[in-house]
């Protein structure tokens, strides 16, 4: 026997609501959360035609504040949160000093002074540490505010049809990667229209005791536009469809944004010096090794993580994350492959279970939502 | 309730005995545990199985499953409908959801199988 600690998982503050809706749980990240509800199928589906309702309590808030929380974040993260204007968000992501990702990060700028940065739940105390390191010296300070916020999103074409009623500002005004206070069904809300699933959608942060009634509020007033909660399986394949990478699957401590095809993320025109920038001005300089590619199966089977992928003289790279596309009806993958590979069009094989089956490369993301 | 016509395996597999031939598929149980199922490989008939080792896969959208084979037999035909149709394993597991038709090596090993109380216990068993 091992005297290794394991710490018990967290019990998602919705729990309660997830068993009453008959979800499927499951432990992520150290944390017990519904994987899913219905079915992921039937999920999805829904997110892509209507709405989708997440419980999100898991992910990292972590609030950056003080006269110089945006110099101090420019110096921990890949991108140039300074340039940010008050209300806008960014996608970016935290480095090591090898230029290896530790976490992929949104950055919300809700003041002058005061950021936002969410973090995936199996980094969130990563990523905290990191921060808290990387802000000594700088006029500003941490604020983890983990476990004290409640996170639900509504995802989907219809998602500002069921929130507008129930807020106090103009959803309208809110732009793709865009914040604002608010109340949502009389409970304080940060109001952002981002999301992890290719469609239009709002993520309210809450405080943690209100995210209970935030969820019975949007579930009750969604059901009439066919909203359904939605687990993390079919979030999975939703962010799969979306292109979307998944810290743990495409990105890790071994892979650079660059090879991640995220390379336009690091802004390494930025004044100053960050974490990670000699590093990675090094593999922009030289190029990658591998770069991520997605693919579709044109033969019968489906890619899994960890497949290998072959070119006619053998192993060309590995499938990072892979499943059937419920909106494409074909087997999609992502995969790390050699940089000569990249070209839409280009035929490879991955080995499912000692068999070459063919699969195409074809330009990120899988599936658009309609304009 | 689990069909009481049929007999069942630890991994949750059902056998139904029609003279020196059976049907095999998988129970209500496991296609429910795996949620949506999305894919299905199934042997080419002709092919000679050997009682507890894999003979496919099923695949549901998180998950890869392995099928074992209840018995020794030859596979003498699959549900070609399940290539286009896996989700059929999901709406009738015992019915149109069927996987293979074995001709057996000896018919009375299907009785040694699990009768369907002591599948019902094992399932109620977790």
């Amino acid at each position: 026997m091992t005297e290794l600690a394991v710490p018990a998982p967290v019990p998602s503050p919705l729990l309660g609501r997830h068993e009453a809706l008959g979800a499927r749980i499951v432990e992520f990240a150290g944390w017990l959360m519904p994987v899913q509800y219905a079915g992921i199928l039937e999920e999805h589906r829904a997110v892509r035609s209507a709405a989708g309702l997440f419980d999100l309590s898991h992910m990292g808030e972590l609030v950056v504040e003080g006269p110089e929380a945006g110099q101090a974040l420019a110096a921990a993260l890949v991108t140039d949160p300074p340039a940010l204007a008050v209300g806008r968000a960014q996608y970016s992501m935290i480095c090591a000093p090898d230029g290896g990702i530790l976490d992929d990060l949104i950055v919300y700028r809700l003041a002058d002074d005061r950021f936002m940065v969410v973090a995936n739940a199996s980094n969130a105390r990563t990523v905290s540490d990191a921060l808290a390191e990387r802000l000594d010296g700088f006029g500003a300070v941490l604020d983890d505010r983990s476990l004290a916020t409640g996170l639900v999103a509504v995802q989907g074409p219809r998602s500002i049809d069921i929130l507008q009623p129930l807020a106090s500002v103009d959803l309208a005004h809110i732009r793709y990667y865009g914040i604002a206070e608010g109340v949502v069904a009389g409970i304080p809300a940060l109001i952002a229209r981002t999301g992890y699933t290719g469609e239009d959608g709002f993520e309210l942060f809450v405080d943690v005791d209100r995210a209970g009634e935030v969820w019975d509020v949007a579930l009750e007033a969604g059901r009439r536009h066919g909203l359904v909660p939605v687990g993390l399986g079919a979030r999975d394949t939703l962010r799969l469809e979306a292109g979307m990478p998944l810290y743990g699957n495409e990105l890790d401590r071994a892979t650079t944004p660059f090879e991640a095809g995220l390379g336009r993320v690091v802004k390494l025109s930025k004044p100053g010096d960050f974490t990670g920038r000699t590093a990675l001005e090094k593999v922009a300089a030289d190029g990658v090794r591998r770069r991520l590619v997605g693919l579709v199966l044109r033969g019968r089977g489906i890619a899994r993580h960890g497949y290998p992928v072959l070119d006619a003289d053998g192993p060309t790279g590995v499938v990072t994350s892979g499943t059937m596309s419920p909106s494409l009806g074909s087997a999609i993958a992502m995969a790390y492959v050699a940089p000569g590979h990249t070209e839409p069009g280009t035929m490879l094989d991955v080995e499912i279970r000692g068999v070459r089956v063919s699969a195409e490369v074809v330009p990120l993301p899988f599936y658009r939502r309609p304009a | 309730m689990v069909p009481g016509d049929l007999r069942y395996t630890k991994e949750h597999e059902w056998i139904r005995l029609e003279g020196d031939e059976a049907v095999v598929g998988i129970t209500r149980f496991a296609a429910d545990q795996l949620g949506d199922i999305v894919f299905v490989e199934l042997p080419a008939p002709g092919r000679a199985l050997e009682a507890h080792a894999t003979f496919g896969v099923v695949e549901s959208v998180k998950a890869v499953s392995d099928l074992f084979a209840p018995v020794a037999g030859e596979v003498i035909a699959i549900n070609d409908a399940l290539a286009g149709a896996p989700e059929l394993v999901n709406s009738d597991p015992y019915g149109e959801g069927w996987m293979l038709r074995v001709r057996l090596a000896d018919a009375a090993a299907v009785e040694a199988l699990l009768d369907p109380s002591a599948y019902e216990q094992l399932v109620a068993e977790g």
